[in-house]
């Protein structure tokens, strides 16, 4: 059975594979703009205390090796760990964690450039106006939307490619926890090169795709100026 | 002659241990157009800001109404800057945004957002991206913007500078029209015809300092410091 066939014919295995991907994946991202977004526009837009050291952590935050990410999730979920009576270690919601703990500083930090600059460009009018923090900050992230999608598809390609962390925590189970990267890297090592094939032509097709929507929607954005 | 609505006393502004304006003591009249001229860096948009409270003075004080300028006196002031800031919005969005941070409601921004686009003769215009607007045409919605706030006191730095004599005429009819409803203009102009059309009073800065005061037309048919002969008659002053 070769790569192609195996897409093309909608292999249960890999259909399988590929929607526990899209569901870690965009679940992660989404919790990671919940709190990124947030914590991004804080330190782009305001003035504080400790700002500085904030943004030498987001920033080193972003190069966070995922393995690292993967044992310390793995050391809080496991039996002995805190978080252990929560049985979630081999389980996609401890993929969703971990995932979410790579992608979070990536998208706080992506998103403080943004908001910084965009902050810049409307802070006297923002003060002439008598712009409150919070109307503030809502303005900020609502015009930097279509700047913050890019942010957000960093998010998804950080998270959609991640192999690391999701392996030691999800335990690459079959019908479980195997996701497209994981399967990859074990069907590489068996010799079955079709399924890692067609699983690595999806994961590719899928980078596109997301790549080009949102550059469909930034060009529309900035043909309106509002990018 | 009326109380000024807003004045300073010893007003001092220093930024990299220079002294950018220095002891400037000023009125400014209410219901009037006061025009403030000068040359290059003699500090007209930096007093505009300390007046209008986007700085902090450094030293001297500014006083509203005889009060110190506080929050509340902030918001009867309206400021429309050199470049205007537009958000990425459409032009209606821009104006609602600012009514909005006002406090009026939903419903009254945007009732007053027409009124006030329909006021600058951008209704045609409210739908569309405001920073797809042409310069002139994004200065007037500034100033829209600012005058829908119903400000007491509208400062307006050089919001004509680089604009054709058609949209600097619309924006010179806006600032008329408002300044017949009472609201005090306090204009920066580099424009000595603007300055003769529109000022009824005038302060002439250099180097930070106020160097002469009063009616307007005194002061460009007959200025009495030597700076502003030498701006009056177009030379470079050299003390």
């Amino acid at each position: 059975m070769d790569a192609t066939w195996l897409i093309l014919s909608w292999d249960p295995a890999l259909i399988e594979i590929i929607g526990l991907s899209l569901r870690v994946t965009f679940t992660s991202v989404l919790i990671a703009c919940v709190f990124g977004l947030p914590l991004g526009a804080a330190a782009g837009a305001f003035r504080f205390g400790g700002r500085v050291v904030v943004t030498v952590v987001l920033n080193a935050l972003m190069g966070l090796p995922p393995v690292v990410v993967g044992l310390v999730v793995y050391l809080l979920l496991s039996a002995s760990g805190p978080l252990g009576p929560l049985g979630l270690l081999y389980t996609p919601k401890a993929m969703i964690i971990a995932q979410t703990l790579l992608v979070t500083p990536l998208v706080a930090a992506l998103t403080k450039d943004v908001i910084e600059a965009l902050n810049q460009e409307y802070a006297e009018q923002f003060a002439s106006l008598g712009v409150g923090p919070g109307a503030r900050m809502a303005a900020l992230l609502w015009d930097g939307r279509f700047s913050l999608l890019t942010v957000a598809l960093a998010g998804f390609g950080r998270a959609v490619a991640e192999v690391g962390a999701v392996i030691i925590v999800g335990g690459n189970i079959n019908h479980v926890t195997r996701v497209m990267t994981t399967s990859i890297a074990l069907e590489t090592s068996r010799g079955n090169l079709d399924l890692a094939l067609a699983l690595g032509i999806v994961l590719l097709t899928l980078a596109i795709g997301v790549n080009a929507a949102l550059m469909a929607v930034r060009g529309a954005a900035a043909r309106a100026a509002y990018v | 002659m009326s109380a000024p609505l807003i004045e300073t006393r010893g007003l001092g502004f220093r930024a990299g241990g220079r002294a950018l304006i220095a002891e400037m003591d000023l009125s400014i009249r209410g219901a009037r157009r006061t025009v403030v001229l000068g040359a290059n860096g003699a500090g007209k948009s930096l007093l505009l800001r300390l007046l209008h409270g986007l700085l902090r003075p450094s030293t001297g004080r500014i006083l509203w109404q005889g009060r110190p300028l506080d929050r509340a006196a902030r918001a009867c002031q309206a400021m429309v800057f050199q470049t205007p800031v537009m958000m990425r919005r459409s032009a209606l969005g821009n104006l609602r945004f600012a009514l909005a941070a006002h406090g009026l409601s939903r419903a009254a921004a945007r009732t007053r957002a027409e009124a006030a686009l329909e006021d600058a003769g951008l209704e045609a215009r409210a739908a569309h991206p405001a920073r797809l607007l042409s310069g002139g045409e994004q200065q007037r919605l500034a100033l829209a913007r600012a005058l829908a706030l119903a400000p007491e006191i509208l400062f307006l730095d050089e919001p004509t500078a680089s604009l054709d004599q058609a949209s600097t005429l619309a924006i010179e009819t806006q600032i008329t029209a408002a300044s017949r409803r009472g609201v005090t203009v306090v204009l920066v102009t580099h424009d000595i015809g603007q300055a003769r059309r529109l000022g009824d009073d005038a302060l002439f800065l250099s180097e930070g300092r106020l160097v002469e005061a009063g009616p307007a037309a005194a002061l460009l048919d007959a200025p009495r410091s030597p700076e502003a002969e030498a701006w009056v008659t177009g030379r470079v002053y050299l003390p």
